[in-house]
């Protein structure tokens, strides 16, 4: 099977429907790890954040972390899930050296949270139901270094080396039910489904959700069925898809592949898949081992969790305003349009246009500099938008100072130039490098008159009523201003100077 | 009578990673077998109305704060291993020549 070997997008989608399924899992913020007090804090050097019980040594005892299990309940309950009132751990055994206690500590057939739905939002507004079958809580594994292979592939190493840092970090494990019946938009829910997801765990507050640090990761399950078949196909499982493109690449390539596939005749294996960044291509990895090849079985060492109807009702007081809503009623509130508000939400910029607002200034001002100027800078120097050096209260007072006339477009994005480059606050800036408009009528009357006299065949012109032609006598006096002036006012003073209604 | 096959056994090695010989296959079959029949003597003994027991002490939701505990250093973490390289613990091959 080669890449070559694809059918269209289209053929595949004319006689075949996908279902898939979506894992993702979901590394907590908690300050510790989920079975034991050592620090989670990223950055650490190698095995210097493990203790007796994350490294499995005989005699150690887990103990639940009790905001673990808080936050679980939480997503469960924003999930529209039911939350169980009694459930235990589970020992998931396999022999791998990224876990040094040969299991994982998961969940097995009593999952914290089950049963419920998530509504997602497609590009043109259209909402998806996605099935929620649970959420269950378990732990991260340690950090493999493959040496003596190519690029650091496991293939053709010759050892391993382990960080055990990460072994026993809170995961979440979220599972959708088969979605079917989204047809070839289903590459588009699956992505839809994981941005939802995301913007859901980061407005809970129980982790960053940041896909490029490993902190949220998807498995795409997929099948393909006969158009009109009830019977689902056999499904591959593309492992660790790490940003929302690649889960709408990694979709559409296997639906792609299954149709070659299945049209020539052939069966898809059960097997995992590794996605690969550069092509959006999958290959195959290990054939799937059985469920009850894990030989799971009820962690002795953990007792059961049996959250009080009181503590879940307490939670769910606490819910915050879903994302989805909360996106639409900031729509109307700032009047775009659904396809700006998608970009201002993929720019990351929906949190910093509120908080700008809540800073002073207004929707249309905050928006056009989060938007416009700072994605630029942004873009340009490849980081977050939240991560650019100017807070929100700096830029609410660059849109002050614009609004009180002190600064003209030319001058505020200046000032946000100085700010971006340490030099201070908007302020500061402005005062540093001498920004403020010429509001010094005299010294911009005198501008204004020696432009006219310069340029007397357009003031002439404008005499006669040709009032467009005042643009060019308002570049000139902003020129010789070095853009230092209000061109509203300008524009004024050489209207009322040549006698003309504006 | 449950019980344990000698093809189970060999499955149960093979995800262990253990490399058994035809007669320590043999030897563990009938040792396993063994041991699993005397254990399901227990299910003869409970009645539909024994629950299958996981803990056995009543005890529910406890739970830790997210406090962080002092870890311990790389070397006391390495001290057991039997290989170590740059502060890692370091492992035989994963993958064999397939």
């Amino acid at each position: 099977m080669t890449v070559t070997d694809l059918v269209s997008y289209e053929d595949a989608l004319a006689t075949y429907e996908p279902v898939m399924g979506l894992e993702v899992h979901v590394e907590l913020g908690t300050k510790t790890k989920m079975f034991c007090g050592c620090s989670t804090a990223l950055g650490a050097d190698a095995n210097t954040q493990t203790c007796p019980t994350c490294l499995g040594l005989p005699g150690s005892l887990p103990v639940v972390n009790a905001i673990g299990v808080e936050s679980a309940i939480k997503i469960g309950l924003a999930l529209n899930c039911s939350i169980a009132e009694w459930c235990r751990f589970a020992r998931k055994n396999y022999f791998y050296p990224d876990m040094p206690k040969n299991f994982q500590t998961s969940q097995y057939d009593e999952p914290i949270a089950f049963d419920g739905y998530l509504d997602v939002q497609l590009e043109d507004g259209e909402v998806f139901r996605v099935e929620i079958e649970r959420a269950h809580m378990e732990e991260d594994t340690g950090k493999s270094t493959h040496v003596g292979g190519a690029t650091g592939r496991i293939h053709g190493a010759s050892h391993s080396l382990l960080d055990y840092n990460r072994a026993g970090i809170p995961l979440i494990e979220i599972v959708t039910k088969p979605i079917k019946g989204a047809g070839e938009r289903a590459p588009e829910v699956a992505k839809a489904y994981v941005a939802e997801l995301r913007e859901l765990i980061k407005a809970l507050g129980v982790s960053e959700a940041r896909m490029e640090m490993g902190q949220m990761r998807c498995d795409v399950n997929l099948s393909l069925m006969p158009k009109g078949s009830e019977k689902f196909g056999t499904r591959s499982e593309t492992k660790n898809v790490n940003s929302l493109r690649s889960v709408e690449r990694a979709a559409r390539f296997e639906i792609q592949r299954h149709a070659a596939v299945l049209s020539s005749g052939g069966t898809i294996i059960q097997e995992t898949r590794h996605f690969h960044e550069e092509d959006g291509s999958t290959t195959s990895g290990r054939v799937k081992e059985e469920a009850e090849d894990y030989r799971y079985f009820p962690e002795p060492d953990l007792v059961p969790v049996a959250p009080s109807r009181e503590w879940v009702e307490e939670l769910r007081k606490g819910l915050p305003e879903l994302p989805r809503l909360r996106r639409n009623r900031l729509r109307e509130e700032w009047g775009v349009s659904e396809h700006d508000m998608q970009s201002i939400l993929n720019a990351g910029a929906v949190d910093l246009i509120v908080a700008t607002t809540e800073a002073g200034a207004d929707a249309a001002a905050a928006r056009k500099w989060w938007m416009g100027e700072l994605a630029r800078r942004a873009n340009e120097d490849g980081v977050d938008l939240d991560a650019l050096p100017i807070t929100p209260e700096q830029v609410a007072r660059v849109a002050a100072l614009v609004a009180e006339g002190s600064l003209n477009d030319k001058l505020a994005r200046q000032t946000i130039e100085g700010v971006l480059a340490g030099e201070g606050t908007p302020d500061e800036v402005v005062e540093k490098r001498g920004l403020k408009v010429v509001s010094d009528e005299g010294a911009l009357g005198k501008a204004v008159d020696e432009a006219i006299e310069s340029n007397a065949a357009i003031a002439d012109k404008i005499r006669g009523g040709k009032v467009a032609a005042a643009g060019a006598l308002v570049g000139a006096v902003m020129k010789a201003t070095r853009g230092q002036a209000d061109a509203a006012r300008v524009r004024e003073l050489i209207l009322e100077k040549l006698g003309v209604e504006g | 009578m449950p019980g344990i096959t000698r093809e189970e056994v060999a499955h149960l090695a093979r995800l262990a990673r253990l490399e058994l010989k035809d007669e320590e296959l043999d030897h563990f079959a009938g040792q396993l077998d063994d041991i699993i029949g005397a254990v399901a003597r227990v299910s003869e003994v409970a009645d539909q109305d024994v629950p299958p027991t996981s803990h056995p002490l009543p005890l529910t939701n406890v739970m830790r704060a997210d406090e962080v505990r002092p870890s311990l250093t790389p070397e006391q973490a390495l001290s057991g291993a039997p290989a170590q390289e740059q502060q890692r613990f370091k492992v035989p091959q994963i993958l064999g020549e397939e």
